[in-house]
């Protein structure tokens, strides 16, 4: 048996909606269920959970949850499960939460590592929240707890389901730092839900996409990204690509960052990292516009020389998606049919990305 | 002052026979309650129907069922035997089982309302957390159910008081064993013993009054808290 791997295997209906999900992955980093509401992404981790029961067979490292003729209900399992809306238990504060999380965290077989309690409420913050009830906390806050419980109670894997998607834009920001750092500093596998592709861009590893209950694609997060963006799942608005490279200085007076990339700079908004430390880059294809010169006397900061790869014709959106090779990694630029015509794009151009914006995207 | 020396061997009869009705139907009605919640059985509608039945019944026709099954022939008179004695019926032990099933509905329909309010996925977090289903019913459902567990006991109380009908048939007048308040009431009438009844009525009336109040104001004030 495969000790540090995840192999799961569901096939079943549950409410007339039918899952077939067969998948292998690593038992460590971040991996998201990436896919549009409805497609079974949470019924597929439920299923890993132990919380919905399908025909089919899941070993976790060297722990066999389900066989054809065995299921280890979902107390057994050495879980931490974050639901949506977080699910404190309203009858106890938040430090008794946690303490029934951490009462019972030994009882499971194969429980992971204990990690400190008091390492877990600075990760997410919690000092000052713990003698609060769960109805005086905002919604970031709670989800911040329901993690913070999840991990208590030792588990060997992580499943978060959807951790953001009630929260308003301000509670994500709020909570995303503290997701980032959980996955270094805890060093417990997650499966990450998600239907928002900057989430997913943001903190994962390894992506699955999720369509009608069926795994469609894996892949690095890189890669992934990169393919998503051409699939109907993705809005237009959020097709990106993810670059790497590293930082070589900072600017704290501007409050910029400059990342050196293959064939050469980019300025990001602030990043609170070391010179030389290496980071991902998102960057939408929207807020890429294409020069044939280089461009004087204008805002944009990123102007990098780049090669046009293929360009590719959405005629219902009256758009088209250029990719373009920046030595070695691809960017893709979506302009309006009338500018790829004006400029004449071919392959093999040699032409100037103009990117407006960029977001840090974790490590 | 000497009406309620006579009165009060009645009075205390009927606050203990309302104490361990109300004592024992908590700790059955809570796991049928939960059960009756949770539980997807088939069987589950069948036994709310069962346990709802005394609302509808006649008290005397419960009555007269129990009163055969708690006789010397029935399965009360063969648990009586146990410790000696011929029959169930006619004595304290047998009030408290007919009370029990008179007033079961009483306890059951508030808790059982309770836990179905609580979200199954709060439910689900304390599985993950590593919570049996025992521990689930203690460490969370009861204390969360509180309000109407609450509601329950009081219901129970107040309405193992008020009963008659069933006591009447199980029960009979003994003093002491099992004249409670309500059968004295109705012996007081017949008597013509207008005083006496007097206190017993208008006692009973006063106490209602207070229970409910009391009931509605603990709902009150665990709403807002």
């Amino acid at each position: 048996m495969n000790t540090d791997r995840i192999i799961a295997q569901f096939k079943g209906k549950v409410g007339g909606f039918s899952v077939d999900a067969n998948f292998e992955i690593p038992l460590s980093g971040v991996t998201a269920l990436f896919g549009p509401s409805g497609s079974g992404k949470t019924t597929i981790l439920r299923c890993l959970a132990g919380l919905t029961k399908l025909p089919g067979s899941l070993s976790v490292g060297n722990l066999a949850w389900q066989t054809p003729n065995h299921f280890t209900p979902p107390h057994l399992r050495p879980i931490g499960f974050a639901f949506q809306q977080a699910e404190l238990f309203p009858h106890l504060s938040v430090n008794k939460n946690l303490d029934f999380a951490e009462k019972r965290s030994a009882r499971r077989q194969g429980a992971g590592t204990p990690i400190d309690r008091s390492v877990i409420v600075e990760l997410l913050g919690l000092t000052h929240l713990l003698r609060r009830m769960p109805t005086n906390l905002s919604g970031g806050e709670r989800q911040r707890v329901g993690i913070a419980r999840a991990l208590l109670s030792r588990p060997r894997l992580l499943l978060l389901d959807e951790p953001l998607a009630g929260l308003d834009q301000l509670a994500k920001e709020e909570i995303l730092p503290y997701l980032d750092n959980l996955t270094t500093a805890s060093n417990v596998p997650i499966i990450y839900v998600s239907h928002d592709i900057g989430e997913v861009a943001r903190l994962s590893d390894l992506i699955l996409q999720i369509s009608k209950g069926r795994v469609v694609g894996i892949g690095p997060a890189n890669e992934m990204v990169e393919r998503l963006g051409l699939d109907a799942g993705v809005s237009l608005f959020e097709e990106s690509v993810l670059l790497t490279g590293h930082i070589t200085s900072h600017d704290k007076a501007n409050r910029m960052t400059q990342i050196s990339m293959a064939n050469g700079q980019l300025a990001s908004p602030i990043i609170d990292l070391p010179i030389a430390h290496k980071v991902r880059i998102r960057v939408r294809a929207r807020d890429v516009a294409i020069a044939l010169e280089a461009p004087k006397a204008i805002s944009i900061r990123n102007i990098l020389p780049a090669t046009v790869v293929i360009c590719e014709i959405d005629q219902a959106t009256g758009s088209a998606n250029v990719s373009l090779d920046l030595g070695g990694q691809s960017l893709r630029a979506r302009i309006t049919l009338a500018s790829l015509n004006e400029l004449d794009l071919r392959p093999g151009n040699q032409v100037f990305a103009l990117i407006k914006s960029v977001t840090f995207d974790g490590r | 002052m000497e009406y309620l020396t006579e009165l009060w061997p009645v009075i205390s009869l009927t606050l203990k026979l309302a104490s361990v009705t109300t004592v024992l139907l908590l700790l059955i009605g809570s796991p049928i309650a939960w059960f009756l919640a949770r539980c997807k059985s088939g069987w589950k509608e069948p036994l709310a129907a069962l346990i709802a039945m005394p609302l509808v019944l006649p008290p005397t026709a419960l009555g007269f069922y129990l009163l055969l099954a708690l006789g010397p022939d029935g399965p009360g008179g063969w648990l009586a035997n146990l410790w000696g004695g011929r029959s169930l019926a006619f004595s304290f032990t047998g009030l408290v089982i007919g009370s029990m099933i008179y007033s079961l509905p009483f306890v059951v329909q508030p808790i059982r309302n309770a836990f179905e309010a609580i979200r199954e996925p709060t439910l689900e977090a304390a599985r993950t957390l590593g919570a049996s289903p025992t521990d689930i019913f203690f460490r969370l459902a009861l204390p969360l159910a509180q309000r109407g567990i609450l509601t329950g006991a009081i219901l129970a109380f107040a309405h193992t008081i008020g009963e008659f009908g069933v006591i009447l048939m199980i029960g009979g007048d003994i003093p002491g064993e099992t004249r409670v308040a309500s059968v004295a009431l109705y012996d007081f009438v017949e008597a013509l013993e207008w005083g006496k009844a007097h206190i017993l009525a208008a006692g009973m009336i006063a106490f209602s009054f207070l229970v409910v109040l009391t009931a509605l104001m603990l709902s009150k004030t665990q709403r807002t808290s």
